[in-house]
Formats: structure tokens, C-alpha cells, sequence
């Protein structure tokens, strides 16, 4: 093989490309692939066979190559599988062979090859059966490091990829001939249409046939269609994007290869990853050519004829001494075209008799091609002719087995597509897909004007969907040849014959899987491997279900296919994570104390997607304890300042505003006077606690509730779906205001000072009590409640005034001998309170379990009240909170422990319940713990064993009152 | 996936967060007898063909009644809950 002198559309030969394969120095022009630019070099051999380690070559010139799959440096590594095919060559592209070593000349894997009458198929399931216990210790590891295509970059990669929408009314699949003329149609009509193409040219076969169009060269009469579409503002060209897969609702996966085609691509991205939502879709992908399973069928120099034609009038690629070997009409045209172009074509080879002899070579009608040799690339081709085997010198073998319509995306929803006798090939029947319609060879019709009638008539059936006319336009001429095939599925001969050449299927091995009993199509698949490689089968998986028909003694159509999943190309994983990694899979919510607790040296805590400070060192602190028992006493001995801002906060508003909150709360709110605050309960439907928090009335019609920071999201759907399914008519409004208001606790002895700084006259707030504020020209809200049990007050502002506030709150704390205090003071204060949290609220525990029954009220309607009163959700048998102090105070206990009375082992049936929370109390010089215990309430005095298996904890403890400091409350109340 | 929203329109599946069969709709009076709020709460059929079910679109706050097709996945209506009952 070498590049002809002159030729090749897609080259631009002004711009030569060095680039390197297996180290070895080569010269290519921008424009090539890989592939193109390896057989321009002279280069047959690009690798080995998966199993038999077999030398093999480029077969394709196109996405479905199972072949030429090389090592690709890229970003500093190499990575595996990459198409030598659809990889474009780059100035100093670095490839080599993989599955072989030390090269793939000299492979000493390739011994597997002089083993394969042992290897077929099943030969693992069969061989290493015995003894058992061989199999986890010596035959799994020596398989698994024998098994796998290409080895994958053990590093970090963290080259930018992209995704991205689209969506139109109309999306084309494919740009050859039919796709072309559908796009252009409704692009004339005004429709939005997006024109996918895999490859870098559009065009399609138009770019490699000899075939013209309107008198001119397809070639040329693509070129001056994509010129029209790319001016339309209503196109969206994608070249390099492969659609490959189709999904519910007309979404549809793309991948865009980027910058995957330069040489310095830097932060350019890689890969895009589409989802195209479109209206109708037009399915114009075109047809695959299939190889002929004839003996020794894989060597280096045999290729598909539709490739051999591609990289000759694209490439410039002269293939040699050809010797072609079809089965239809096609095959034997393109070959007269071929030679008729300077290609040196020695002969033609059909099964077919009474072929027309009009070549200007030798057509060998009923003819089969029995054999090959040579040992890293063709040398020549034996067939038998008429009773006589004889051999003939040649280059290249380009095979033609005829034509299979590339309908995988219409199979997608499961759809079975259906068998058409004429050209021995499946066909997708209307509507597998909603409102795709397959065109062109993609339906089966082959000639250039079926493709181009079948293009224009789809879109005119998507516009009138659409209610857009359909344009006026010249309908071009071009061939409409007869497409005649005989099937030929396999030569019967010496030698093993390959179906699928990725994995090394046979047609033996087919045979056998029948004899064996995996006689349907897809336990045929799985036991001999058929179509599971990186090509999934494109080009093998229609001849292997044909050899599987002929074993059996069925038909193809009887037989069947295997199921079309997507992709139809490879996607890489980066592609399809994009945007979903790091800080982009879990975006970052910051309050707006944020800034200043970074800057005080906090370190911060996930609560959700918020970040809080955990605790504020100081530079004598031992660890992390000192600063939260510092922060803890601040807030007992004089005044701490804590932003409570990633609360959820809900306002409501309307005159039925009152009764809606009476019926999502178990306690009753309309009773709740303006200016004043309750606590409240929500339950679920199902009678479990869903989320406690603040109500207060702001307004005789207007009310701001609160949430937990971690059930912010679910209470807002709650109520929506409450007010929206069950009291829509109620004159009640209500949204999140969460990130609308910066909110910090002022909780202390001295919090009434820190306040009478910033307002000078401190209203005058009951406990439980709110009322608006002005701080100077700003409106805020000042609450009169309290999470650590102290006196203490929240202070509200808009968020835009937040860390002003925040800084301004901690410098007169810290003037008061105190201070800011973070979420491990906070859990410390709460837990002394018994105040539960999600850590109590898990879930499963009801409004009994944690003694707030007093909360649910007898006397009205709300959600869960029916469900809270079954049996079982109350009672003795109950898990219920109550708290818990280790006999030794100083004992170190954990949340998670398991309770058990303390003369029973540790089982799950001696199991007394377990800790949900626990603290070291500065104020009580004590670890406290809040547990759920069985009967609990009934059993304060009590002693239990805690017993954490996990960390060899165990540890007595004494059941009290949740409420460990302060019981009556009398510090925050008065 | 894709999904009609009364107020917004066709959109993405990501945008919605799913509830459950529309059984949710049908809320007993408070002193129904325990078996009623026992369907109400638990039971549910598992339709092959035309179900009806709950979504809450995200960024708009309204809860959608969307009836479409188990075997065929066809979308065929979004309604507001009030529309639905």
C-alpha cells in the first residue's frame, strides 16, 4: 500500500503531519486518520487479536472498526480501544498496537493462536471446573490478567469534557445522501433542524462513490448542500458528533468529539456529550458493509470493499494488487469503478453464476475465495472456481457481503426490526421509535436517488407534522441502480473462518454453541462472545446469526436478532460524567457569615449542600474539644452568636393562612396571637414525625415558619403538595425565604447587651415573642427564641446585610467575654436541653417516642393524625427518647451504640434500643448521651450496658431525663 | 424522560421529584376506618399500561398529575392537582 500521487478529497496535502506508530517515524497530511495515514505508510499490521493474539489490520473506514484498536497518547497517557478509523492524525500523534508484546510483530501471546483447537468456545467454562478451590486463587487471576481489550490510565484524568442541550424540531441522523436532502428540505422550510454527522466531512458515501448527482460529483453536490445549510440560521451543523442512543420523550444521547483531533487541545474540552431533544427525528445513518466468513478470512490486507473505495477517493490510499470478492451488484459496480479510476484490480470473485464479464478484469462467476497467506499481511488469495482451486498474488482482499442498514437507533425502545429477502438484510419497521422514521440505506434502499426521494419525503412528512409547508425544490438526478444480492453467510473450507474479529468468533465456534445447546440467538451471544467487543458486533453479528440459522436448521428471520442497546458508539465515562464531578456534583451553599468564619480560622462542615463552621479555634487550643467547650460556656456564662441562616424559613400569607397551618402541624397555630412564636410538629401521612420547628405569626394574616436545615427541601414539597392536592380553594400563599434572610442566634446571660448595642432601645419581647426591627435604615426581625436553652434572641435581616451583622454581633460577644460559637457548641447546648434533632428524628420515631404526644392535638384534622393513632405507634413497646449519663461521668460514650441490660450478651434480640446523639457537657462535666431505649420513659433510673462493637466501647449507663440542665427552663423563659 | 408541567411546560425529568401513584389524591375522611387509610397509605396497584402519578416540578413549586403509559412510556398529560382530583 502508498499513498497515490495525486487525489483524495479530504486531504489538505499542503499540510504534512509527522506523527509516530509503535514508534516508528511516519509521515500523513492534515485531513487523515489514523488508520488512512498507517495504510498510506505502508503500515498492514496495527495489532493483535483479543483471544488468539492473530495479526490483524484496518477492515473499516469507519466507526464500526473491530480491528485497528490502538493505544493513544493523550494528555500525557495512553489510552486503550481508540479507533485507528475515526481518529483524525494530529502533528505529532503518538499511537501503538495494543494486546500484544513485546510488539505486534513479535507477540508472545500469540502461541494462544497454535493452542486455539483447545481454546473454542465454552474452553473456560469447561477447562477449569476442577479442582474447585483452584479456581478463586490460580485460574481466576491468571484469566483476568490474561482477559480485557487495552489496559486503562491508572492516573487521575481530569481533561475538561463538556455536555451540553439541544433541541429542534427536526433531528437528522447522518449526512450522506438521504440525510442531506431531508435536512435541506425543512431547512428550507424554516423548520430548526440539527444535522448530525459522525464523520469530520458531511457527505456520507457521496464522499467515496463515483456515482454523480444532478451531473456532478456527489462529492460536489454535498459540499454545495452543507454550504446552504451552514448559512441558514435555523441549522445546526454537527460534524464529529455520533448519535447513539435514543431515549423516552425524543431525547437522544450524542457524543461530539472536541478537540480529540488537535494537537495542543489545552483547556479545549475533549468530548461533549449531547442530549438533543427533538420533535421528529430522521434516522438517515446509512448501511454497513458485511465481510464474507470465508477461511483464514483475518489477515492484514483484507478489508471491506466500501473501505478500500473510501480510503482510495478520500485518502488517496492506493491499496496494491486488489482482488475483490462480493456477492452483489454493488460490490461488482464499485469494482468497475475502481479500476476505471487507475485502481489495480486482478479480479472479481461471486458465487453467482452468469455474471455479465464486462470488466476490464477477470470476474470469476461462481467463485468462492477458500483460503489466504501470508504471515503479517496478505500475499495471496486461493479460490476455487469451477471445480479448480488456484492461487493469485495480491495486496488486498476487499470484501463485500452485501449491505446491512444501520437501523441500531431505531431498535432502541425494543423494537424487532424485520427481514427483507430482497437484500438479505434486517430492515426497521415504521415506528419502533415515536416519530422517527428511518431513510435511505439506513431503511434498506440503496441507490442514490431512493436515498435522496426518501430524504425529501420524510421531511415533508415532519413539516406537515410540525404544521410547516413543505418547500418547492428541484428534486436532483442521480443513479437508481438494482441492488441484487445472493446471501453468502459462510465458505465452507480448511481453516477457521472469522465472524466476529474483535473477540475471535468463529463460524465454528457458532456451530458449536448450537451443538451445545445455546442454540438462541442470544445464549449463542454470550457463550461464544459474539458482538461483545468495543464494536459490539457492527459488522458480525448479522453473519453470525445467519451461521446460527443454518446450524439449527431455521431461518434468519425465525432466528432473530440479539437486543440494539446503546450506545452505538463507545462513550467514555469522562464524557458522560461531565459537569458532574468535584464541586459540580455537589454545589456549594454558602451562607453569608461564610467569608468571616473562614477567616476566623473555622473549619467548615457539609450540612446538606451548606457549609457551617464546626467550632472557632484559638492558637492555645489542644484540639478541636477546647474550642467547643470554650464556645459552650460562652453561651452558659455570657453571650455567644451562631448563624442559623441554613434553616429553612417558609413564608405564608392569607386569610386562610392560619387553618392551613393547623392542619400541617399536630398542635394548633390559629390560636397563635400576632407577635408571637410557637413551636410546632409536622407529621407524615403515615403518622411519623417528618420536621419540628418555629411558627411565628408576623401578621394577623402572615406567618414565617421554620424548618430543619436538612428537611428545608422535603417540608416545602410537603406543604406545596398539601395546599395544591387538599385545599386548593384555601385563599393561602406561601414560599421559600430561606436564602432571603441572614439569621444569627444571640443566646446568653448577657445577650440583651449585645442587642442593646446594636438598637439602643431593646424592644420589649416576651419569650416566644417576634416583632420587626429597624437597624437604622434596615428592616429586620427579632425572635425571641432559643436552641441552647439560654436567654437568648434570633436576629434577622436581609441577606444582603448578613455579614455585616455577623461581624458586628461577634465583636461585641467577644467585648462581652464571649463569642462566636460553631455547630459542635451548638449540638453540645442542644443535647443539655434534650432539643432533638434529624439525629432523633430518623424517620421512624413518633411524636410519642419523643414524649411530645402533649403536642398532637385531639380536637381537629391534620396530616398524619389518622395514621399516628394506629396500634403500634404507641405504647410500652415504643422505642422512646430519654437521655443517658455514663456512671463514671468521665467515660467516653458514642452515638450508634447499642444498649443491652447489663447481664445480657450483646445480641440483637437482647438489643434495649440505641444512641442517637452524645456530648461532652463542659456545664455538667459529663459525657450525656439522647437515646431512644424501649419503654424508656418507664424505666428512668435504670442502668444499661452501652456497647459499641465497632470501636470496643462499652460502658454503663444511668436512663435519665432527656432535659439534662435546666429542666424547667427557667434561664431562657424569664 | 420528559415531562409536561402545567405552568412551564415539556421538561427535563431532572427537574421534577417524584411522589408516587396518584392514590395520593384520594385522601380518606379523618374517621375512615383504619382498612381505608391502610389502602390510602400502602397499597397500590402496578399498572401495565395507563398510570397516573405525582411529580413536583422543582423551580415552579407545582405539583403535577402526569398520566402516561408503563409498557409504551409515552407522556400523554400534566395537570395541576386541583384539575386532577
Amino acid at each position: 500500500m502508498r499513498r497515490r500521487d495525486s487525489g483524495g478529497s479530504a486531504l489538505e496535502r499542503a499540510r504534512s503531519l509527522s506523527f509516530q506508530f509503535d514508534g516508528r517515524e511516519l509521515q500523513g497530511f492534515e485531513g487523515d486518520t489514523l488508520a488512512s495515514a498507517l495504510l498510506a505508510g505502508g503500515v498492514r499490521l496495527v495489532g493483535r487479536s483479543f483471544k488468539y493474539h492473530r495479526p490483524r489490520g484496518v477492515m473499516s473506514a469507519g466507526s464500526e472498526e473491530p480491528n485497528a484498536l490502538v493505544e493513544l497518547l493523550r494528555d500525557g497517557v495512553y489510552h486503550p480501544n481508540i479507533r485507528a478509523t475515526t481518529q483524525e492524525l494530529h502533528m505529532g500523534l503518538q499511537a501503538r498496537a495494543q494486546n500484544c508484546w513485546p510488539s505486534a510483530r513479535r507477540d508472545v501471546m500469540a502461541v494462544n493462536d497454535w493452542l486455539s483447537p483447545f481454546l473454542g468456545a465454552g474452553f473456560y467454562y469447561k477447562t477449569f471446573m476442577w479442582p474447585r478451590a483452584f479456581w478463586e486463587h490460580l485460574y481466576e487471576p491468571l484469566i483476568r490478567r490474561a482477559a480485557g481489550l487495552g489496559r486503562l490510565p491508572q492516573s487521575h484524568q481530569d481533561a475538561p469534557h463538556e455536555k451540553a442541550f439541544a433541541f429542534c424540531d427536526l433531528l437528522v441522523i447522518g449526512a450522506g445522501p438521504a440525510g442531506l436532502m431531508a435536512a435541506l428540505t425543512a431547512a428550507r422550510a424554516g423548520a430548526d433542524v440539527i444535522l448530525a454527522e459522525e464523520d469530520r466531512q458531511m457527505g456520507g458515501r457521496l464522499l467515496s462513490d463515483h456515482g454523480q448527482i444532478d451531473g456532478m460529483p456527489g462529492g460536489t453536490w454535498a459540499a454545495g448542500v452543507v454550504a446552504e445549510l451552514a448559512s441558514l440560521p435555523n441549522v445546526r451543523l454537527m460534524p464529529r458528533t455520533s448519535v447513539f442512543g435514543a431515549y423516552d420523550g425524543g431525547v437522544y444521547g450524542a457524543l461530539e468529539r472536541g478537540a480529540l483531533h488537535m494537537a495542543a487541545p489545552a483547556r479545549t474540552p475533549r468530548e461533549c456529550y449531547w442530549r438533543i431533544t427533538a420533535k421528529r427525528v430522521v434516522l438517515a445513518s446509512g448501511a454497513l458493509e458485511r465481510p464474507i466468513a470465508h477461511p483464514d478470512n483475518d489477515r492484514p490486507g483484507v478489508m471491506l470493499l466500501g473501505a478500500v473505495a473510501s480510503y482510495w477517493q478520500r485518502f488517496a490510499v492506493d491499496p496494491g494488487r486488489v482482488v475483490v470478492f462480493g456477492n452483489n451488484d454493488h460490490a461488482l459496480a464499485t469494482a468497475k469503478a475502481l479500476a476505471a479510476d487507475g485502481m489495480d484490480i486482478r479480479a472479481y470473485i461471486d458465487p453467482r453464476d452468469g455474471l455479465a464479464t464486462d470488466a476490464p478484469f477477470t470476474v470469476y462467476a461462481g467463485a468462492e475465495v477458500i483460503g489466504t497467506r501470508g504471515r503479517h499481511g496478505l500475499q495471496h488469495v486461493t479460490l476455487r472456481h469451477k471445480g479448480r482451486e488456484f492461487r493469485m498474488d495480491a495486496d488486498t482482499l476487499a470484501l463485500s457481503g452485501g449491505w446491512n442498514p444501520s437501523l441500531h437507533l431505531a431498535c432502541h425502545m425494543n423494537g424487532r426490526p424485520v427481514w427483507d429477502d430482497t437484500i438479505a438484510a434486517f430492515i426497521p419497521r415504521p415506528g419502533m421509535v415515536p416519530d422517527m422514521e428511518a431513510i435511505g440505506a439506513a431503511a434498506g434502499q440503496f441507490s442514490t436517488h431512493a436515498a435522496l426521494e426518501s430524504g425529501a419525503r420524510a421531511a415533508a412528512g415532519a413539516l406537515d407534522a410540525l404544521g410547516l409547508r413543505a418547500p418547492e425544490c428541484a428534486f436532483p438526478q442521480a443513479e437508481d441502480a438494482p441492488y441484487a444480492i445472493q446471501p453468502l453467510w459462510q465458505v465452507q473450507g480448511k481453516g477457521r473462518a472469522w465472524l466476529d474479529f474483535a473477540n475471535d468468533v468463529t463460524t465454528r465456534d457458532v456451530a458449536l454453541a448450537a451443538r451445545e445447546g445455546f442454540a438462541s440467538v442470544e445464549h449463542m451471544k454470550r457463550y461464544t462472545t459474539q458482538g461483545m467487543a468495543p464494536d459490539q458486533g457492527k459488522s458480525s453479528n448479522m453473519g453470525a446469526l445467519a451461521v446460527l440459522a443454518d446450524a439449527t436448521g431455521g431461518t434468519i428471520a425465525g432466528t432473530g436478532t440479539t437486543t440494539f442497546r446503546p450506545p452505538f458508539v463507545p462513550v467514555s465515562i469522562a464524557a458522560l460524567g461531565a459537569g458532574g464531578y468535584g464541586k459540580s456534583f455537589a454545589p456549594e451553599r454558602l451562607t453569608t457569615s461564610d467569608a468571616q468564619a473562614r477567616a476566623m480560622g473555622a473549619p467548615m462542615i457539609e450540612a446538606g449542600l451548606w457549609y457551617r463552621p464546626s467550632y472557632f479555634p484559638q492558637a492555645d487550643d489542644r484540639d478541636w474539644r477546647d474550642a467547643c467547650n470554650r464556645e459552650a460556656l460562652h453561651v452558659r456564662n455570657a453571650v455567644g452568636v451562631c448563624d442559623v441562616s441554613t434553616l429553612g424559613k417558609i413564608d405564608l400569607q392569607g386569610p386562610d393562612a392560619a387553618r392551613f397551618l393547623d392542619f400541617v402541624y399536630t398542635n394548633t397555630m390559629s390560636s397563635l396571637k400576632p407577635g408571637r412564636v410557637r413551636y410546632g410538629l409536622m407529621l407524615r401521612e403515615d403518622g411519623h414525625v417528618m420536621d419540628d420547628g418555629t411558627c411565628a405569626r408576623l401578621g394577623d394574616q402572615h406567618f414565617l415558619i421554620t424548618t430543619t436545615t436538612a428537611a428545608a427541601g422535603e417540608v416545602m414539597r410537603h406543604l406545596d403538595f398539601v395546599q395544591q392536592a387538599f385545599c386548593a380553594d384555601w385563599a393561602v400563599r406561601l414560599i421559600s425565604v430561606t436564602e432571603a434572610w441572614a439569621q444569627f442566634a444571640i443566646a446568653g446571660p448577657l445577650a440583651d447587651e449585645v442587642l442593646g448595642h446594636i438598637f439602643g432601645d431593646l424592644p420589649e419581647l416576651p419569650f416566644m415573642g417576634c416583632a420587626p426591627v429597624d437597624l437604622g435604615a434596615v428592616a429586620g426581625r427579632l425572635f425571641r427564641i432559643s436552641f441552647s436553652g439560654e436567654r437568648g434572641y434570633e436576629l434577622a435581616v436581609p441577606a444582603r446585610y448578613g455579614a455585616d451583622l455577623f461581624r458586628q454581633l461577634v465583636a461585641l460577644a467577644e467585648g462581652l467575654g464571649g463569642g462566636a460559637y460553631g455547630m459542635e457548641a451548638l449540638n453540645v447546648l442542644r443535647i443539655e436541653k434534650g432539643f432533638v434533632t434529624h439525629a432523633e428524628i430518623d424517620g421512624r420515631v413518633t411524636a410519642f417516642d419523643l414524649g411530645l404526644q402533649g403536642m398532637v392535638s385531639p380536637r381537629k384534622d391534620f396530616i398524619g393524625r389518622a395514621a399516628s393513632q394506629r396500634a403500634g405507634l404507641t405504647g410500652a413497646a415504643r422505642l422512646q427518647l430519654v437521655g443517658l449519663r455514663p456512671v463514671n461521668a468521665q467515660a467516653e460514650i458514642t452515638a450508634g451504640a447499642h444498649l443491652y441490660a447489663p447481664d445480657q450478651p450483646a445480641r440483637a434480640a437482647f438489643g434495649q434500643g440505641h444512641v442517637k446523639s452524645v456530648c461532652y457537657s463542659p456545664t455538667l462535666q459529663s459525657w450525656l448521651a439522647l437515646a431512644l431505649v424501649r419503654n424508656g420513659r418507664a424505666r428512668r433510673g435504670e442502668r444499661l450496658r452501652l456497647d459499641d462493637g465497632l470501636r470496643g466501647i462499652r460502658v454503663d449507663v444511668e436512663i435519665c431525663n432527656p432535659v439534662f440542665f435546666d429542666p424547667d427552663g427557667g434561664r431562657m423563659r424569664d | 424522560m420528559r415531562l409536561i408541567c402545567p405552568c412551564c411546560g415539556w421538561r427535563d425529568r431532572r427537574e421534577f421529584t417524584y411522589m408516587g401513584a396518584d392514590d395520593y389524591l384520594h385522601r380518606p375522611v379523618p374517621d375512615a376506618p383504619p382498612e381505608a387509610w391502610d389502602e390510602y397509605l400502602h397499597n397500590r396497584t402496578n399498572p401495565a399500561g395507563a398510570a397516573r402519578d405525582l411529580w413536583y416540578h422543582d423551580p415552579c413549586g407545582t405539583w403535577v398529575c402526569i398520566t402516561r403509559d408503563t409498557i409504551t412510556h409515552a407522556v400523554t398529560d400534566g395537570t395541576r392537582l386541583e384539575d386532577a382530583q
